[in-house]
């Protein structure tokens, strides 16, 4: 039975395999570091929708209006895993940058260690 | 002060990291007494934990509590809790003082292969950062942090992989960086599963809830947790990443990334052990099987090698293997005697496999030094060049495949024994393993030191890397001669540690 609150989980099962067959398959550097993204992207929004309480309101306990509210450890593991997302994607996209300037091309078949 | 140890050894070379850049400005000499004197500092506190354990036992340290002691106020853990037992205590023990080992041989090692100045300054702190991840996964007590340490592990040693900016560096890193990327990703995504079930992520909090209500949810994670550990470690069907990063890292840096594969293994015995435990016969197989592949594909591989670095790397995968082998057997005979004597093993096989892979790599790294390369057909007569080093070589050969007066025959005995009473196949593989090991390093012995007196230039090998290797030996010995030293001081607390999660999550709960 597919509801309304279970589509993200669907799309993030989704999400994790088109990244996963991205960086199986792709052999253009970028497509890789996007997959890796997205895959990161991925598991936010699982994080997220774990999280999630139906017409909740935010975690604040001043002034609240009542009610249900949505969980607050899941959006600080979020936040957290948002920013290291983003180092890894940094230094990878680096790492592709400083290889192209080596060897002039973006295609990992043409780059390979020996032995 | 000292009540607060467990957060300190953590932040203290996280602080020195940031710092050493800035102190650096002042000079390189300034730095390296700086850098030198944080580590001794964090070993210190690393010291005083081991001695603290063994007086109080397993205890907590709450980050941010008023009474650090008191893990959960309100019956169940609010803050992020370290946790301090006999096994966290020993890995950070370990972590602390193969760095402090590897920054002494790095200082003029790194200078000639280098050229010191900037890169000098990036170099220790990484090296430092390196070092507070592995502590902060070694001692931390829940799920996420975990996975932060993980990423921080995972980044600094990837900008150390490609450290020496040439191109199959930089490649080498980036395939290190897309590996660690889908681990810590998979293990967060895990840790997410487990969460939606208990809205906890304190290891021993969610351990106690699964006691009661075990779903196939968590087995999923399971899954998902342990393959993005094996990632991190490298055992078999994902070994692929492991060569190439230890071929390409500097010599000093591979002590340490061997360190972090075994914090792994730590890692992986923690969360089988102390949360899994429920599994533990199914998953004490899996590890047994996955270990005794590494075994043979680790040797079978580092036979047709050309690259002395590139070698020792096939072999850490095969050592790996056999602290599996005995970490799994302990899994899958918890409750029998065979079985704690075969984790005993295995984790005296970790302190080992520490010296003997440790001094290997230090011994390329100084071959490296003095010559400039590092391939086995373009080495050769480096025995007529220093004697000493040969005797290294010898030394650290026999140790790591387990020839009687050293210390890695102690350790692969008692797997051998115990591992026999899980299935007699296990110790043919782990005998077989060892004696081809042998080969695989008589061989590179032969074609490396022996033979007519080597004719390029040879650069004399400084004090201080020769004197950190003789450590290393000197140590392998005395492991070899009075194993009970380790035995009962570091290793049975650790196994008690490890086989008591009653106790573990009696301090938290």
């Amino acid at each position: 039975m597919v509801t309304m609150l279970s589509l993200p989980f669907v799309a993030v099962v989704i999400l994790v395999c088109m990244s996963l067959a991205a960086m199986l398959f792709k052999r253009n550097m970028i497509k890789i570091v996007m997959a890796v993204h997205v895959m990161g992207s991925a598991v936010n929004l699982f994080l997220i929708s774990l999280g999630y309480r139906e017409g909740g309101v935010a975690p604040i306990f001043t002034n609240s209006p009542g009610g249900v509210m949505v969980l607050p450890a899941p959006q600080a593991l979020t936040l957290t895993s948002i920013v290291i997302n983003i180092a890894v994607v940094a230094l990878m996209l680096s790492f592709a940058v400083s290889l192209y300037r080596r060897y002039g091309t973006m295609d990992t078949r043409k780059m390979r260690l020996k032995g | 002060m000292m009540e607060h140890a467990p957060a300190l050894v953590i932040a203290f070379p996280l602080f020195a990291a940031f710092a050493s850049h800035l102190i650096g400005r002042l000079g390189s000499r300034i730095r390296d007494i700086w850098v030198f004197a944080s580590l001794l500092l964090t070993w210190l506190f690393a010291v005083f934990l081991n001695l603290e354990v063994m007086q109080r036992g397993t205890y907590a340290y709450t980050l941010g509590a008023d009474i650090s002691s008191l893990a959960s106020p309100a019956g169940f853990p609010v803050r992020i809790v370290l946790v301090i037992d006999g096994m966290s205590a020993l890995i950070a023990f370990m972590a602390v003082s193969v760095t402090l080992a590897s920054f002494i041989y790095s200082r003029r090692f790194m200078e000639r292969v280098s050229g010191g100045g900037e890169s000098a300054d990036r170099y220790c702190s990484l090296v430092l950062l390196f070092l507070a991840g592995m502590l902060g996964m070694g001692l931390t007590g829940d799920f996420f942090t975990l996975f932060v340490f993980l990423e921080m592990t995972s980044i600094s040693s990837a900008s150390l992989v490609a450290f020496f900016r040439k191109g199959s560096s930089f490649e080498a890193a980036f395939k290190y960086m897309i590996i660690s990327a889908i681990n810590a990703l998979f293990l967060l995504f895990g840790i997410g599963m487990i969460y939606s079930q208990y809205g906890l992520l304190n290891m021993a909090a969610i351990a106690n809830e699964m006691v009661l209500n075990f779903s196939f949810l968590d087995k999923v994670a399971l899954s998902l947790i342990v393959s993005a550990i094996l990632l991190k470690l490298g055992s078999v069907p994902v070994h692929m990443w492991k060569v190439d990063v230890y071929q390409k890292v500097p010599s000093s840096v591979a002590v340490m990334c061997i360190t972090s594969s075994l914090v792994g293994i730590y890692v992986l015995s923690r969360i089988l052990f102390s949360v899994f435990f429920s599994m533990s016969a199914l998953t004490g197989w899996m590890i047994v099987c996955l270990g005794s592949l590494s075994i043979i594909v680790g040797v079978s591989m580092a036979l047709p090698q050309k690259d002395l670095k590139r070698m020792i790397a096939y072999a850490s995968i095969a050592e790996i293997g056999y602290v599996m082998l005995g970490i799994g057997t302990g899994l899958a005979g918890m409750s029998s005697t065979f079985g704690t004597v075969a984790l005993s093993g295995g984790v005296f096989h970790i302190i080992n496999d520490a010296l003997d892979l440790g001094l290997m790599f230090l011994i390329a790294g100084a071959v490296f030094y003095a010559t400039g390369k590092t391939g086995i057909s373009k080495l050769g007569g480096i025995a007529h060049r220093s004697a000493s080093l040969s005797v290294l070589f010898i030394i650290g050969m026999l140790a790591v495949s387990g020839i009687p007066p050293f210390n890695g025959f102690v350790s692969k005995l008692i797997m051998y024994e115990s591992v026999f009473c899980l299935n007699p196949v296990l110790s043919v593989i782990g005998i077989l393993g060892s004696i081809l090991m042998l080969s695989v390093f008589v061989k590179v012995f032969a074609s490396v030191f022996l033979g007519s007196p080597y004719k390029g230039k040879f650069r004399e090998i400084p004090l201080s890397m020769t004197a950190v290797m003789w450590i290393f030996a000197l140590l392998i010995i005395l492991l070899g001669l009075f194993p009970g030293l380790a035995l009962d001081g570091l290793v049975s607390p650790a196994v008690e540690a490890l086989l008591g999660h009653g106790i573990y999550m009696g301090v938290i709960i």
